[in-house]
């Protein structure tokens, strides 16, 4: 095809795939949009937006305000969110009760339903604006700078918002090495975990030879305790296509595969939709755009292994087999799925791709540090004050994430640590959060980026019980392909059992050490390569409580079971008899009105009558939970 | 031009018009043969059958010309896979890593003092089953669990328990 030809075929499908009539969102339209994220989905979503269409009903208001469910806007904890348009009022946590309120405060008239509005934490103050709110401001939001404001489920919104014009452009341009450049260029690396060069891996696999090369995308987000991925799938799953698409034009590969977690339904949902209707517009199939480049892509839903986030075992298990990673070289790019060239990258990363062709590699690089590029998406979660999804530059604080952003700890707890990465990952205490967050410090700090999950823990959480919960989790998820992660981990894991239990000794610590290290370095995958991590950081930086497991038999989180007794406070008591009734086991006795009494033999130290105790007795405080170390018995 | 990969076919896209079938031809339906269709196919059995039973690895086996022990060896590499029979209600509990920071393993606790029944098991009477998964997507409202489709969030001990008499009364 000539090159102009090209252009005025891309040019024409493009503008054909366009549906004239379809409905568009925009911020200056009257736009009732409620997040449809998983997150508010479960605090009530479906309940809420069914309120808003029958009010607007009743009103005869359906003509003018239009309601809208988009992706996730991130703020999950507030759930179910509800935002205003034009005139952008926030209203989280709404219920279906406060709708005939809101409409009539801030639809029908112009004002603002006060006691609805969002009260930041700190200052106690009503905020109205989504973009006031300290949890938005601290943020820059590039990847997810649509969720929230277009429908998922509508190509339209889309392609009027800019969508697949980064796919014509490429095509137009018909220079695939070009494309390879301009993302090595860009310095975007790899959302996975690795923050490997993605241009670099382009163009390793745009060098392999091959009639048949593949893209996968890997969206197994392993990670217990990160949702970013499933976030941006399922706000806005075009993005992650139309990357796709561009590294399969870039590298030479027809054909591309989606692995996503079983359990993301709604992202698997949305990105079955997106793609059928990418179909019907000419935008995936045979000649995309009326270019001579043709693409297309299936879906794989994974089936609930761990290390299948492992790109080696993820091809594995799209060829039917078990998940078990294989040494590399040769690596995926020179001999990947079925055998054949194919290049893997992240939902993050392909959804990075679009904007950097939109605005050019400088502009990318203009963000973020001069290794690590662009901007990351966190998931904040833990005792932090404001839960959630967050976008920042690379190289922004921790600090400013977890306390500007985050707005700090919960009331009444205090900061402990932060881990990042997951099982692959490690904590940092309260003196590195001036660090700033990109691939090198993460890790020389002795953490790691990994795909962006960030987890506040506080005074309640046990260092050592909290290492043992990863690498219970990595030693149960080994595929158990080589003897150091499979029996490694599992020696770790008893060692730090023996440890939690009371029963552990100095030299257990050194044992710890250095068995991590065998691990480490014989592991034949990332998986047993990192899943030491989370224990040589505590014992780097929380060493002292180990220790003070081990000398004193005293857990100060009072978490670890066997070394912490539950008991009453006589004077404070008033014998309302919640906790008897609670008592699974019996274990507390005593007449209305009359202090209890807590039989240590028959407790089980299941927690229900402290939080009965807190939340719904007189006293409030009368249980007390306190480790065998600080109380003589 | 190169060859394009076909769609997989969806089961909501299958005509809902088309004649009852045995589950059997529902569950190959529109597949190609190919081992790579082993693990999708494991899945679409085990949606329409609730579990995979001995036969349904078997006629999985013979249709994608496989050994049973490998079709069996790939099943229970996989923790979607079930094998025995699943409960009326279906109770998720999440003990990913923001979940067990903010107390999960009490919710399986309570569960299986509730219960009678840990994680991976049937009640007896077959009224719910019980699993334990890491990661629900939606840490920020840690602890989460399932009962059916229904996700619930920011639970407590006490909140579990009103939930589980609520059930037991309904
Ligand atoms: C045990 C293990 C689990 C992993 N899980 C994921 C995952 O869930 N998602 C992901 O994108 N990458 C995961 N990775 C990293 C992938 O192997 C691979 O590096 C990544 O998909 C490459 O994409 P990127 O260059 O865009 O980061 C995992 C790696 C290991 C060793
Ligand atoms: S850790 Fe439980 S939902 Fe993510």
């Amino acid at each position: 095809m000539r090159a102009a030809t090209l252009v005025r075929h891309v040019d024409e499908a493009l503008a054909k795939a366009r549906d004239p009539r379809a409905y568009i969102t925009d911020d200056g339209k009257a736009e009732i949009r409620i997040c449809a994220g998983t997150a508010c989905h479960s605090s009530g979503r479906p309940a809420v937006t069914a309120a808003f269409k029958e009010e607007l009903a009743t009103r005869a208001l359906v003509d003018t305000i239009r309601v809208v469910e988009t992706g996730c806007h991130g703020f999950c904890e507030q759930g179910p969110i509800v935002v205003l348009w034009p005139s952008g009022l926030f209203y989280p946590h709404v219920r279906p009760e406060d709708v005939a309120g809101i409409v009539e405060a801030s639809i029908v008239n112009d004002g603002v339903l006060q006691k609805r509005l969002y009260k930041d934490p700190e200052t106690k103050q009503r905020i109205a604006h989504e973009k006031e709110i300290p949890f938005y401001i601290g943020q820059r939001r590039r990847v997810l700078a649509l969720n929230g404001k277009i429908d998922p489920y509508s190509i339209d919104d889309y392609l009027a918002h800019g969508g697949y014009t980064a796919l014509a452009k490429v095509l137009t341009d018909n220079d695939p090495a070009g494309v390879v450049e301009e993302i090595r260029r860009s310095g975007l690396r790899g959302r996975g975990g690795a923050g490997f060069s993605t241009g670099t891996k382009w163009y390793f696999a745009r060098s392999s030879h091959g009639e048949v090369k593949y893209v996968v995308c890997n969206a197994d987000e392993g990670d217990p305790g990160a949702f970013m991925d499933r976030s941006v799938l399922e706000g806005n799953p075009h993005v992650v296509l139309e990357g796709m698409m561009i590294a399969a034009f870039a590298i030479g590969a027809s054909e591309g595969y989606v692995y996503v977690r079983h359990e993301y339904q709604f992202a698997v949902d949305r990105l079955r939709k997106a793609l059928a209707q990418a179909r019907e517009r000419g935008i995936f199939g045979d000649g995309v755009l009326g270019s001579e480049f043709s693409f297309d892509v299936r879906i794989t839903e994974g089936a609930g292994a761990f290390v299948c986030g492992e790109e080696t075992a993820l091809m594995a298990s799209i060829e039917g087999r078990r998940g078990m990673p294989r040494t590399r070289p040769p690596y995926p790019a020179v001999e990947g799925l079925f055998g054949k060239p194919t290049n893997i990258n992240n939902v993050e990363t392909y959804a990075n791709v679009p904007w950097i062709i939109n605005h050019g590699a400088d502009a990318f690089a203009a963000e973020g540090t001069p290794t690590s590029a662009g901007t990351k998406i966190f998931s904040l979660t833990g005792k932090v004050a404001n839960s959630g999804l967050v976008e920042v530059p690379m190289g922004a604080s921790l600090r400013h994430v977890i306390f500007e952003i985050g707005g700090g700890m919960l009331p009444g707890h205090h900061f402990k640590a932060v881990q990042l990465g997951g099982p692959s990952g490690g904590c940092l205490p309260e003196s590195l959060l001036d660090e700033p967050i990109d691939f090198e410090s993460l890790a020389a700090a002795g953490s790691m980026m990994g795909s962006g999950g960030m987890v506040v823990v506080d005074d309640s959480t046990c260092m050592v019980d909290f290492a043992r919960f990863f690498l219970t989790f990595t030693a149960e998820e080994s595929c158990g392909k080589c003897a150091p992660c499979r029996v490694g981990t599992g020696h770790l894991v008893s060692i730090l059992d023996a440890i939690c239990a009371g029963k552990g000794e100095l030299a257990d610590l050194d044992r710890l050490e250095r068995l991590a290290r065998v691990v480490k370095s014989g592991s034949l995958c990332g998986l047993g390569q990192t899943a030491p991590n989370p224990v040589l950081s505590s014992l780097r930086y929380f060493r002292d409580e180990f220790e003070e497991h081990i000398v004193q038999k005293r857990c100060r989180a009072v978490v670890c079971r066997d070394l912490v007794v539950y008991r009453i406070i006589p004077g404070k008591c008033t014998g309302c008899q919640r906790c008897v009734q609670v008592c699974p086991t019996e274990a507390i006795t005593g007449p209305r009105a009359d202090a209890h009494n807590l039989d240590p033999d028959k407790c089980i130290k299941c927690g229900s009558c402290y939080e009965v105790c807190r939340f719904d007795a007189i006293a409030g405080d009368a249980i007390l939970i306190e480790s065998r170390g600080q109380h003589a018995d | 031009m190169a060859a394009v990969t076909r769609p997989q076919p969806e089961l909501d896209d299958l005509p809902a018009s088309s004649p009852p079938i045995d589950p059997w031809a529902q569950i190959v339906q529109g597949f190609d043969g190919n081992r790579s269709d082993l693990v999708p196919v494991l899945q679409r059995a085990q949606s329409l059958l609730g579990y995979l039973p001995p036969d349904a690895v078997r006629r999985v086996a013979r249709w994608l010309r496989l050994s049973e022990s490998e079709v069996f060896g790939v099943a229970t590499f996989y923790a979607q896979f079930r094998f025995t029979p699943p409960g009326r209600h279906h109770v998720r509990i999440c003990l990913g890593t923001a979940c067990h920071v903010k107390g999960g393993v009490q919710m399986l606790e309570t569960i299986q003092r509730r219960l009678g029944v840990g994680a991976g098991e049937t009640t007896a009477d077959g009224e719910y089953d019980v699993e334990r998964v890491a990661c629900l997507g939606c840490c920020a409202l840690a602890p989460v669990l399932t009962l059916d489709e229904a996700i619930h969030g920011q639970m407590s001990v006490l909140k579990l328990q009103g939930i589980l008499d609520a059930e037991a009364s309904a």
